[in-house]
């Protein structure tokens, strides 16, 4: 019984608080492992007109040994790695900080800093992978339309439908992200002085109040659309023409 | 007549232990009524602070099997009543006697918040869309549940370094108001350790006046706080700008 206060328990929850960090833990991890291993694997990304996500803008440096997108992925890896959202998830499924609300968390009394200190300190840049992940989105949306065009003309098969759903989830997540709600209008105060910013910070307020759901429907879109470009470079699948 | 099995933490700073009483279920009952019947009926020396009865006042915190909860709001029927009830004073602060907690240092912090300061010049005319944010934080009625269940609080007992979510709505509102021309970005970073909350954002989902603690107050305070600290190009516009 510390400070006088009634309880030293890890925590008085009756309900399964623990199934929401489990199932976190489960799927980010998963979705971790799946990413490393494609992209370091640097092979059956590109089946005509179709470019895997990971590998999206395709660099063919002479000069860079290792798979290119590992220059690429830092940009989206560091975006959801700073996320408001993803910070919560993996505060509290990896390093138990709290693992739930009103349950103990894993660290000893006296240690703990928050974001205070080095190196979540770094988690203050989020708008700056903010940009990074702004210039890999446009070069996604280049490769969707891109998708358009197979080798006999115009058309658009499932892999263009996926691409396109992808970047657009995409689009979504980084548009309901808190730092663009900030820069677009939230370090404002007067309001009425810009009405074009606080409508767009309006419409950003909207799309942000989903941001968990954005976060997550995008993630498991670019493992899907990374995944069905393999299958088709594999040879395991084949793609649906539909026009 | 069907009753409800209550473990109610009787004690004060020496210690204590759960006692358990039968309370027969009324429709509509809630968790309060069921302390004030074991009061009446059971033991009259049995501590509570409570006032309204209407979720206003903000009196009636505790920690309803295991999670902070305002026991006026509470109904029996939204509880499992297979298994005891279990109902202990918040854990954050100093018990007095049985569900009472001295709550003070709340309210020494915030004394150290700078007040509302307005320049001499102030136009008193004020927009809606310019007020609106703020009046979301004004709905506080300083139950205490969010400082309750913030880890940072509760469990690191770092009471010297991080002010809570409660403190952190007051700030927010004062800083979104059209006409204050305080900077409490320092005190923020500084005394009131905003850097400390890792965005778990238990205190938004407890608050039983639903504010969005986490995505309107704090991390728009963050990024506030980014734009002064952590953002070169921020500090080179407004260098520019001459603000």
């Amino acid at each position: 019984m510390a400070n006088g206060t009634a309880q030293s328990s890890v925590t008085l929850r009756t309900d399964a608080w623990w199934i929401s960090p489990l199932i976190t833990a489960i799927v980010l991890g998963s979705f971790g492992i799946y990413s490393t291993w494609r992209a370091f694997s640097n092979v059956d990304f590109l089946v005509q007109p179709y470019l895997s996500p990971f590998y999206s803008p395709y660099i063919l440096a002479s000069w860079w040994p290792f798979s290119p997108a590992l220059l690429i992925l830092w940009a989206p890896l560091g975006f959801r790695a700073t996320c408001y959202y993803y910070r919560k998830a993996y505060y509290r499924s990896f390093f138990m900080a709290p693992p739930g609300c009103a349950v103990k968390p894993m660290a000893k009394s006296g240690s703990y800093t928050g974001e205070s200190k080095f190196p979540f300190i770094l988690q203050n840049i989020h708008r700056y992978f903010f940009y990074a992940a702004g210039v890999v989105l446009f070069f996604l949306w280049v490769d969707a339309f891109h998708a358009l065009w197979f080798e006999d003309g115009f058309g658009i098969g499932l892999g263009t439908i996926v691409l396109f759903v992808n970047v657009v989830l995409l689009s979504m997540y980084s548009l309901s992200c808190h730092s663009f709600r900030h820069l677009v209008g939230g370090r404002l105060n007067l309001f009425s002085k810009y009405p074009t910013r606080f409508k767009l910070w309006e419409k950003i307020s909207g799309w942000n109040e989903h941001h968990m759901l954005w976060a997550w429907v995008s993630l498991f879109s670019v493992a899907l659309a990374d995944l069905y470009i393999f299958l088709l470079a594999k040879g395991i699948i084949t793609d649906v023409r539909f026009i | 007549m069907s009753v409800a099995k209550l473990r109610i933490y009787r004690g004060d700073s020496n210690g204590g232990q759960e006692v358990e009483y039968e309370v027969p279920i009324e429709e509509g009952m809630v968790v309060l009524d069921a302390i004030l019947f074991i009061q009446a009926n059971y033991d009259g020396d049995l501590a509570v602070r409570w006032n309204c009865k209407a979720a206003k006042c903000g009196s009636c915190s505790a920690e309803i099997n295991g999670m902070p909860k305002l026991t006026c709001k509470t109904r029996l029927d939204t509880l499992p009543l297979d298994k005891p009830i279990t109902v202990h004073p918040v854990k954050t602060f100093p018990i007095m006697k049985d569900l009472v907690t001295d709550v003070s240092w709340n309210y020494e912090v915030r004394k150290k918040i700078p007040p509302f300061k307005y320049a001499e010049d102030t136009d008193w005319k004020m927009q809606q869309v310019d007020v609106e944010r703020s009046q979301e934080f004004r709905k506080c009625i300083e139950c205490f549940l969010c400082q309750d269940v913030c880890h940072i609080l509760r469990d690191h007992n770092e009471k010297n370094e991080f002010f809570g979510p409660r403190m952190m709505i007051k700030i927010a509102e004062l800083e979104m108001h059209p006409l204050d021309i305080e900077d409490r970005k320092p005190m923020l970073r500084e005394a009131a350790g905003i850097g400390y909350c890792n965005i778990t954002k238990c205190c938004t989902d407890i608050c039983p006046e639903g504010i969005h603690i986490t995505d309107n107050a704090i991390i728009p305070l963050k990024e506030r706080v980014a734009d002064t600290y952590f953002d070169p190009l921020q500090w080179i516009i407004t260098k520019i700008k001459g603000s």
